[in-house]
């Protein structure tokens, strides 16, 4: 580099960009925040939504699956599986595990309560109601 | 090693590569397990197997940070640390909690983990990489406070230069940031978004400065380049790093409930993401071909040199393959993500440390290089992990594709399983690849063994 392209103003501008895209970043995080709420449709996080991610995070889900594409990728996509599945099935197929068959992927038993597989399926359905801006590009997820 | 308190960094190195030993291992686990599905289930559940894998990782590379830190500011302070025996102390209580939490994730179900830790209090738990028990998280900050406190009280009483200060200002916005782990709200996509403020403001943010920082050093000690021209460079290339970076949080932003404009902020900011990447690469080669001495440690100038490269291709390549939001739209959450993710923090924060270790380990040792057999040895495992690396990313980065083409393009889209099942192939040739790696890590630890004839450090 240049001998007229100091140190001093390498320096500067370090500081001044920092600074500045760090506030412009607190703005759009501060009206990210404000807008969320018609996309998150947060009135419908119930009591049994709550105790539902509560039960997502303490039995590591997002450990083999991912949630709005975010997690492992050995097993699939939950935040559209209330839509693909419907809450029957996310029940029973929580209760049938492990599967045990030969060689395939096996997802743990969890001994769930009635009340436990009813609140899991109300996060997963109301995780499947957020503006995703349209993501999955399928019900495969 | 010109100060006797640098020797506390050695502890820290031999950890950090203690602890990478495991992170390899349990990630042959699961690279099996992708393959043969029931294999250690249910003793290691492939969630288990991929939280200790991962949580192994970071903090390996954060042992291996502290102990760059303790070898680099003392030198750059030309002083004595400030307290050695606060350095040792928090090293074993780091080294006890990590182990701890590695037992804890291995022998009880991770809901009886949470139950037992006080996640009932805090609900922390159960979020990618941030699996930790409460005790464990509090045990991060306390131990990074402490070691700030350390290096910071050093540098105050010494010689403040840009590449301490910068160090400084990484290691800070790394425990900052960190706190946003204990914030989880019940609101899934507030969760989300302040998730990503420690993962992403670390890998893409302040770790860049202490990545930044530690090269700088190793390439001002093994070229002896003038340091204003150094630190010059280094300047830029983090301002570029924050200047992009920071918006480019936005990446994240795209598909998890926050609002569409989302994807022209991060599209266009992380397009840019690679820049700094590519100054580092070219900052490298330039400080290596301008040098001005010749320094007996070989591999450490080929630990530098690849980290410019591998930080580029991965983080800055691979990254960018997969950045802009109507590609993203495709590949979140495939195996593109993980084929970016492997080699992302293999070329930036695995080989960095490797670099630092390359150079600081044999002064901490007595002497100015290793013999030329160990180094030839160290040479090639750089070759053999690293080459064994970019075929894990090319291998899942097909995967990746072929996943995408069949599940999530055409008219009719096969279902997660089915997809899986057509892309075994690929998981297979991944798997070997990784027992190539193992192998350059054994040759790796061997490299530190072999004797031969040294240079006794001046």
């Amino acid at each position: 580099m240049s001998e007229t392209f100091t140190k001093a103003m390498a320096r500067n501008i370090f500081y001044g960009g920092a600074v500045f895209f760090f506030l412009l970043f607190l703005a759009l995080t501060f009206d990210t925040v404000r807008g969320l709420p018609k996309r998150d449709h947060r009135e419908n996080i119930t009591d049994s939504v709550v105790r539902g991610k509560h039960i997502w995070e303490t039995r590591n889900c997002i450990g083999c699956h991912t949630i709005l594409g975010e997690g492992a990728y050995f097993a699939p996509e939950l935040g559209n599986v209330y839509k693909r599945r419907g809450g029957e099935f996310i029940k029973a197929w929580i209760k049938s595990q492990p599967t045990g068959a030969p060689g395939r992927r096996q997802m743990p038993q969890f001994n769930l309560t009635d009340q436990e597989l009813d609140d899991i399926v109300e996060f997963l359905k109301w995780t499947s109601e957020i503006d995703t801006n349209k993501w999955p590009p399928n019900i495969e997820g | 090693m010109q100060f006797k308190s640098q020797a506390v960094a050695k502890p820290y190195f031999i950890a950090a590569i203690a602890l990478f030993v495991g992170q390899i291992l349990f990630g042959l686990i699961m690279g099996f397990q992708y393959v043969v599905g029931d294999f250690l289930f249910p003793e290691i559940p492939f969630n288990v197997a991929r939280m200790v894998h991962t949580n192994l990782l970071i903090v390996w590379l954060l042992f291996g940070f502290m102990g760059a830190a303790y070898y680099l500011i003392p030198e750059e302070a030309e002083t004595e640390l400030f307290s050695p025996r606060l350095a040792l102390i928090t090293f074993w209580v780091f080294l006890a909690a990590g182990a701890l939490t590695v037992v804890g994730y291995l022998a009880v179900p991770y809901a009886t983990l949470a139950e037992a830790t006080g996640n009932n209090m805090l609900a922390t738990m159960g979020r990618e990489f941030l699996e930790q028990p409460l005790p464990t998280k509090i045990g991060i900050v306390v131990v990074a406070l402490v070691f700030l406190f350390n290096i910071s009280m050093t540098v105050l009483k010494g010689r403040k230069t840009s590449i301490s200060l910068v160090l400084l200002l990484g290691l800070w916005g790394l425990a900052v940031f960190f706190l946003f782990s204990f914030y989880n709200p019940s609101n899934l996509v507030l969760d989300k978004y302040f998730w990503w403020w420690t993962v992403h403001l670390w890998v893409e943010g302040v770790w860049e400065l202490i990545l930044g920082a530690m090269l700088a050093f190793v390439l001002i000690k093994i070229t002896g380049v003038d340091r204003e021209v150094i630190e010059k460079w280094l300047y830029v290339i983090i301002a570029m790093t924050l200047i992009t970076g920071i918006i480019g949080t936005g990446h994240h932003y795209f598909w998890i409930g926050t609002p569409e404009y989302w994807q022209w902020f991060g599209s266009v900011f992380s397009a840019l993401e690679p820049i700094p990447f590519f100054m580092m690469t070219v900052f490298a080669f330039n400080m290596v071909n301008r040098r001005r001495r010749e320094h007996p440690n070989k591999a450490a100038t080929l630990w530098a040199l690849g980290t410019g490269v591998m930080a580029f291709l991965g983080a800055g390549v691979w990254g960018f393959l997969h950045t802009l939001a109507p590609v993203n739209f495709y590949t979140h959450g495939s195996q593109i993500t993980a084929a970016h993710g492997h080699m992302a923090f293999y070329g930036a924060y695995v080989m960095v440390n490797l670099t630092m270790i390359s150079y600081a380990m044999p002064m901490l040792r007595g002497r100015s290089a290793n013999s030329p057999s160990a180094q030839v040895l160290e040479m090639w495992s750089f070759w053999l992990m690293t080459v064994s690396i970019v075929f894990i990313t090319l291998f899942l980065t097909a995967a990746g594709i072929l996943q995408i083409w069949l599940q999530r393009m055409g008219e009719t889209p096969m279902s997660f399983m089915a997809a899986q099942d057509q892309i075994m192939l690929f998981y297979w040739l991944r798997e070997a690849a990784g027992f190539v790696f193992l192998l350059g890590l054994v040759l790796y630890i061997w490299s530190f063994f072999k004797k031969g004839e040294v240079q006794t450090a001046a």
